[in-house]
């Protein structure tokens, strides 16, 4: 802000005086077409990458179709599909668990734990620097080596963790341990993640703000949960809408796994399973898609709908 | 469900199963996301892709045989180099990664496939024919010889017309180390009950009987069609995977119920072992034995501890039913439906179902053997001499559980479903009415 004095005045008026007052902006020919494309271009990669696909999907998940043969083949079963879902294929409701369970998890310790990260990183404490590189490096790390390095741990036979504990657990294949060994694993990577964006929020916190507060005789809790984090409202949003994303589109680690059985389904999982492959099910997998897309949109809408309001009281 | 093909794929996941498997998941990954939401619109854009790039090829003289191969590791795809140079005609490779190129089958066949292209024998087979997405090719087979009725059978549609020639095969069977059972006076099994006793004395002595892995899913399918043949017999097994019997019937039950009773003298925890670690198992003399297809023999170096490798047919179980019926999936080609040189696609068909391309293609791997009868066994080792014979013998031979049904039942029912059986063998009840009610919303179009 301090810096708008110093703008030199006379450009300002020569703008000023080459369009009368009160007449419109002159939009030139080439203007017009670089304006046009601007618009046109997003809205056609928008409506031909994630509207239609997703339209499609929905429309198809009333219909039978193994992907073979022209649309002529496609059967239409009306909601077959999502009856199918919901009392014929036993897959489902544990995925459905799994994913929120992911959801709360992720929520209640990867999340809170990035961001406490990125509050002690925030004080410049010596050595900030590698330890950001270090608990962010799993959110560069390649799907490949995220794999590798679990298994290297988790391994039943050969894993480090059993040969530590001197246990026997089979971390991977029991069904009532290794969705936990796997947020482990997800959270590992999501508070990195976390971290960084709250960090890069953090830095641009007004320190004067936190002086004064310290002036005021604040504690550094109470300056942390009375100015900064109010001050941060935009971030926090951020980082609860990434989590929930995160949550509902898990996927990548599970699928590394065990492509997503035994105790690991997720709905992501299913619907890839049933719509890739040889003879897929391709209206099964989308009506399994639709209802993500469902899910999806509740927690889309109660988020829009806080922040929406959060802006209209301002 | 990939089945290890080659030695260099068996190398490739010496290292930690999860990174060989990790270039194929992430692929995976890639089209998972954008399948979610874009089913129709993907599958498409892919065939359009497809068909993209084969029009560079075509301009080329009509001697020119295109060849889709999905044997995408280093040393098959040199054999397969070798074995297509030998055929004397112009053969234009286009090598896919292996589980791509299954996974992308459908929008393969129907963008602008290669003329000639590798696949399976049986349902897998029968399934794209019967879309009209494969070349009737029963005019190659007049010419084939060394095959059998049992190969003509695996490579035939439903409409009795030959589409498929087979290249190589390879048996399921108990595998089991000679030293180890010479050592400590064990003899194979003969019937279901010498199985049992021979298990006990196993624990007895320290050993884990039976070595069992089924992280990847696919792996318990094989015993569980063990038990089926040996209980119901081949035709069950066939109208099973067709669909034509239910899964609740006392005879699928009995199969589970048999397998319960095993299971004591399985590995344990079996969900969360590869293939490779149980083979392991075998190979450092931890386990009596293992259920599992011939290339179990990645797994064992080459020479004497390979050499050490033998097998025997899963014991009888109903002496009505006896153990004709094996299974050894069969691998080979097939051509397009519209092949853009029709007359050099059957010639290179024709080679490739002779011994001559088949000895050079069994260089590669010495845990298959070629399908012809006149393929050369004398460079064979004793495994594979053993193989021959076994496959020789056979009364009647199955593919595999996801080789013999639809891949849609198999993948998304039957695999979960066997899972679920081993983590609570108790409910087959339940599990069987569900796979039943499962099956009638798969196998009604």
């Amino acid at each position: 802000m301090s810096d708008l004095p110093t703008i030199p005045a006379a450009p300002a008026e020569a703008a000023v005086t080459r369009r009368r007052p009160g007449s419109r902006v002159r939009v030139t020919g080439t203007d017009r077409i670089w304006l046009a494309l601007m618009v046109i271009v997003p809205t056609v990669l928008v409506v031909g990458w994630v509207w239609l696909p997703a339209i499609a999907s929905v429309v198809l998940s009333f219909a039978r179709w193994t992907g073979v043969g022209g649309l002529d083949t496609i059967q239409w079963i009306g909601t077959e599909n999502y009856k199918n879902v919901f009392t014929n294929y036993p897959p489902f409701y544990p995925a459905l668990r799994h994913n929120l369970v992911w959801l709360v998890f992720l929520f209640v310790l990867p999340t809170l734990f990035g961001i406490f990260l990125a509050v002690l990183l925030d004080r410049e404490l010596r050595g900030t620097r590698f330890y950001q590189t270090a608990f962010f490096l799993p959110v560069v790390l390649s799907l490949a080596l995220i794999g590798f390095i679990w298994q290297l741990i988790y391994s039943r036979d050969q894993g480090l963790l059993n040969a530590v504990l001197h246990t026997q657990i089979d971390w991977y294949g029991d069904a009532k341990v290794n969705l936990w060994a796997v947020l482990v694993a997800a959270g590992w990577k999501h508070a990195g993640y976390i971290m960084l964006l709250y960090l890069a929020g953090l830095k641009g916190v007004d320190p004067s703000l936190r002086e004064a507060a310290a002036v005021d005789g604040a504690s550094q809790v109470r300056t942390f949960f009375s100015v900064v984090l109010p001050v941060m409202r935009p971030i926090n949003i951020i980082v609860l809408v990434v989590t929930v994303i995160e949550a509902l589109r898990a996927f990548d680690i599970v699928w590394v796994i065990n492509k997503g059985t035994n105790g690991l389904e997720l709905i992501g999982t299913l619907v890839t399973s049933n719509v890739i492959g040889e003879a897929s099910r391709i209206g099964f997998g989308s009506a399994l898609a639709t209802i993500m897309l469902l899910i999806s949109l509740v927690f889309i809408t109660i988020f829009l709908a806080t922040v929406m309001r959060g802006e209209g009281q301002r | 469900m990939s089945r290890p093909r080659s030695e260099s794929e068996y190398l490739a996941r010496l290292l930690p199963p999860s990174v060989a498997a990790t270039g194929i998941s992430r692929r995976g990954f890639l089209k998972g996301t954008l399948g979610a939401g874009a089913a129709v619109s993907l599958s498409s854009l892919l065939a359009a892709c497809g068909g993209g790039d084969d029009g560079g090829g075509g301009g080329s003289t009509s001697q020119e045989v295109t060849f889709g191969s999905n044997q995408s590791d280093a040393v098959p795809k040199k054999a397969y180099a070798d074995m297509l140079a030998a055929s004397g005609l112009t053969v234009k490779v286009n090598t896919v990664d292996h589980e791509n190129f299954q996974e992308n089958i459908n929008n393969y066949l129907q963008g602008n496939p290669d003329d000639v292209f590798t696949w399976f024998a049986g349902y897998r087979m029968r399934f794209f024919a019967s879309q009209g997405l494969a070349g009737d090719i029963s005019d190659v087979w007049g010419g084939l010889g060394g095959m059998n009725d049992a190969l003509k059978q695996a490579s035939t549609g439903d409409d009795g017309k030959q589409y498929f020639v087979p290249l190589t095969t390879y048996p399921w069977a108990l595998f089991y180390r000679k030293s180890l059972w010479s050592e400590r006076g064990y003899e194979p099994p003969k019937t279901l009950d010498e199985l049992v006793t021979l298990s006990k004395q196993m624990q007895k002595d320290g050993l884990t009987p039976i070595a069992f892995a089924d992280k990847d899913g696919w792996p318990a399918m094989g015993t569980f069609d063990q038990l089926n043949l040996r209980i119901n017999g081949y035709q069950f097994h066939v109208d099973l995977m067709a669909g034509k019997k239910a899964w609740d019937s006392p005879e699928v039950k009995k199969v589970f119920d048999t397998w319960k009773g095993l299971l004591p003298y399985h590995q344990e925890d079996a969900l969360g072992r590869e293939w490779q670690e149980a083979a392991q198992s075998l190979l450092k003399k931890e386990s009596g034995m293992y259920l599992l297809g011939m290339f179990v023999g990645q797994q064992f170096p080459k020479g004497k501890d390979q050499d050490d490798l033998d097998f025997f047919a899963f014991p009888e179980i109903d002496p009505a039913i006896g153990t004709g019926a094996i299974e050894a999936p069969i691998d080979g080609f097939m051509m397009a439906a519209k092949p853009k040189n029709e007359e050099g696609s059957k010639a290179l068909l024709k080679y490739l179902g002779t011994a001559k391309a088949e000895d050079i293609a069994l260089k590669a791997d010495p845990t298959v053997i070629g399908a012809s009868s006149e393929a050369d066994s004398s460079s064979y080792t004793a495994l594979q001499k053993k193989a021959v014979e076994f496959i020789g013998s056979a009364e009647s031979i199955a593919q595999f559980l996801d080789r013999d049904t639809r891949p849609d039942f198999a993948s998304t029912v039957m695999l979960p479903g066997i899972q679920t059986f081993l983590k609570n063998p108790d409910d087959i009840d339940g599990l069987t009415k569900s796979l039943e009610s499962q099956k009638k919303s798969i196998f009604t179009s």
